[in-house]
């Protein structure tokens, strides 16, 4: 394993508010361990995407599900997008793609600090929990499977 | 000098004049003939609803806005155009709405009208109708400026669980599809505008609100001096476009 240990970054997260998030390493570009310690149901996480208030990944991203003219089009296909992406690569790209790519429009979906003027509803809340990001984690890799 | 270069760089930063398109361009060709067509536009009918309050007497002054500004169609020409503007009173700027309701408060001695208000949307849509098809031309005031500058700041400002600011939508990916939605300029030409989707008519400081909630964001109250300086900042980034209320938008 390559681990690089300046590069460790071991959050526990901010303060008060991060408590609910688990901590992880990132060990250079990925996240090889699951946020839970299991491995995701890909159904599920199918299930999460094709809810667009959920994964929301439909509103920049298109992809195998129902009403593709309601699929936008501001991130490329994720049949495209996952690549040959590690399953840690994954991980950490669905966690907070901001430490690959800062500049990026894509959501940190497992980040609740440093953020400002959150709304009522989702203050002190990352937009997945931890075993919805394995769940969909385990979908974008059956589309890897499928290539 | 120093100052005038902050502004010329905050205004240079769009793109010209003639790069700039309209929201109507990224709407669909049913809304757009929509929007061209009086007799089918709904906004008019606020339109219609404005230009009866005007020459309406009310409050304790017993005087109408026509009382002191006679014929709309003549003395409120332009002025949608060139708002928000600096406000000498409140020492601070005021857009359009704001000098409505400072109207009816001092001069009408009337309540003012609450935001989203029928009443003051029709107004608003009324007056603003005077300047269709004239060229947005911000005031060149310098006492405006640090107001701009605030205001380019909160639309570069990321904010809400999604984290992320106007620009990257508005300035980086115009004309890509968001969802179902393809993401305009945000040059507020048109407002207020009807919305196929409220139902109604409805102000910019609306519209933002629904970005705002859209990316997750606690939005800023309405009249709120951010509210303000984003339509500041929005309008000189739109200088030169013309003026459309009421537009018609999905
Ligand atoms: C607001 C827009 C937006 C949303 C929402 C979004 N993405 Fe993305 N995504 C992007 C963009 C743009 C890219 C292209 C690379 C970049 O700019 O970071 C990207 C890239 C990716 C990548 C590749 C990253 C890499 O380094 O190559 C994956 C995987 C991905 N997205 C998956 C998802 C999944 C799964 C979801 C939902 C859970 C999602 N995205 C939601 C905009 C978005
Ligand atoms: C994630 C993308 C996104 C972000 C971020 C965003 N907007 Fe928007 N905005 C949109 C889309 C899409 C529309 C058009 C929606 C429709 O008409 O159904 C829109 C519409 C607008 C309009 C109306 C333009 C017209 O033609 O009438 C304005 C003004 C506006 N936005 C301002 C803002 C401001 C100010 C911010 C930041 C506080 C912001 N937006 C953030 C996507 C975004």
């Amino acid at each position: 394993m390559r681990l690089c240990l300046p590069l460790i970054a071991l959050l526990i997260g901010g303060e008060a508010t991060a408590q609910s998030l688990r901590p992880y390493q990132i060990e250079a570009d990925a996240i090889t361990q699951s946020l839970t310690g299991k491995t995701g149901v890909a159904a599920r996480g199918q299930a999460i995407i094709a809810d667009r208030q959920r994964g929301l990944c439909l509103l920049c991203h298109t992809g195998a599900f129902p009403e593709p003219h309601m699929q936008g089009n501001v991130a490329p296909d994720l049949r495209e997008v996952v690549g040959t992406l590690s399953a840690g690569q994954l991980r950490l790209r669905l966690v907070d793609i901001r430490r690959v790519n800062p500049d990026s429009p894509m959501p940190s979906f497992y980040r609740n600090d440093g953020l400002t003027r959150v709304g009522a509803p989702w203050r002190g809340k990352p937009i997945l929990a931890a075993d919805e990001i394995e769940d969909v984690l385990a979908y974008l890799l059956t589309l890897q499977e499928r290539k | 000098m120093k100052r005038l270069c902050v502004v010329l760089a905050l205004l240079s930063s769009g793109a010209v004049a003639s790069d700039k398109r309209s929201g109507v361009e990224y709407v669909s060709p049913e809304t757009r003939a929509l929007q061209a067509d009086d007799f089918a536009n709904p906004g008019m009918l606020w339109v219609g609803g404005g230009e009866a309050l005007w020459n309406e007497a009310v409050g304790q002054t017993k005087k109408s806005c026509a009382s002191c500004h006679q014929d709309a169609k003549q003395t409120m020409k332009g002025v949608a155009a060139r708002y928000p503007v600096f406000d000498e009173v409140r020492k601070r700027p005021i857009d359009l709405q704001g000098r409505i309701n400072q109207c009816r408060v001092r001069r009408q001695k009337a309540a003012a009208f609450a935001f989203e208000s029928e009443a003051l949307l029709s107004l608003s849509a009324y007056i603003a109708h005077q300047s269709r098809g004239m060229p947005v031309t911000p005031p060149r005031d310098e006492r405006l400026w640090s107001y701009i500058e605030n205001g380019k700041e909160l639309y570069f400002r990321r904010i809400g669980q999604i984290d992320i600011n106007c620009a990257s939508c508005h300035d980086a990916r115009a004309g890509q599809r968001l969802s179902g939605n393809l993401i305009p300029e945000a040059h507020p030409t048109g407002y207020p505008i009807y919305r196929l989707e409220w139902q109604s008519a409805g102000s910019l400081q609306r519209r933002m609100r629904g970005c705002m909630t859209g990316v997750r964001a606690e939005p800023y109250a309405y009249g709120s001096p951010e509210m303000i300086n984003l339509e500041l900042y929005l309008m000189n980034r739109a200088a030169g476009l013309p003026i459309e209320t009421p537009a018609v938008r999905p």
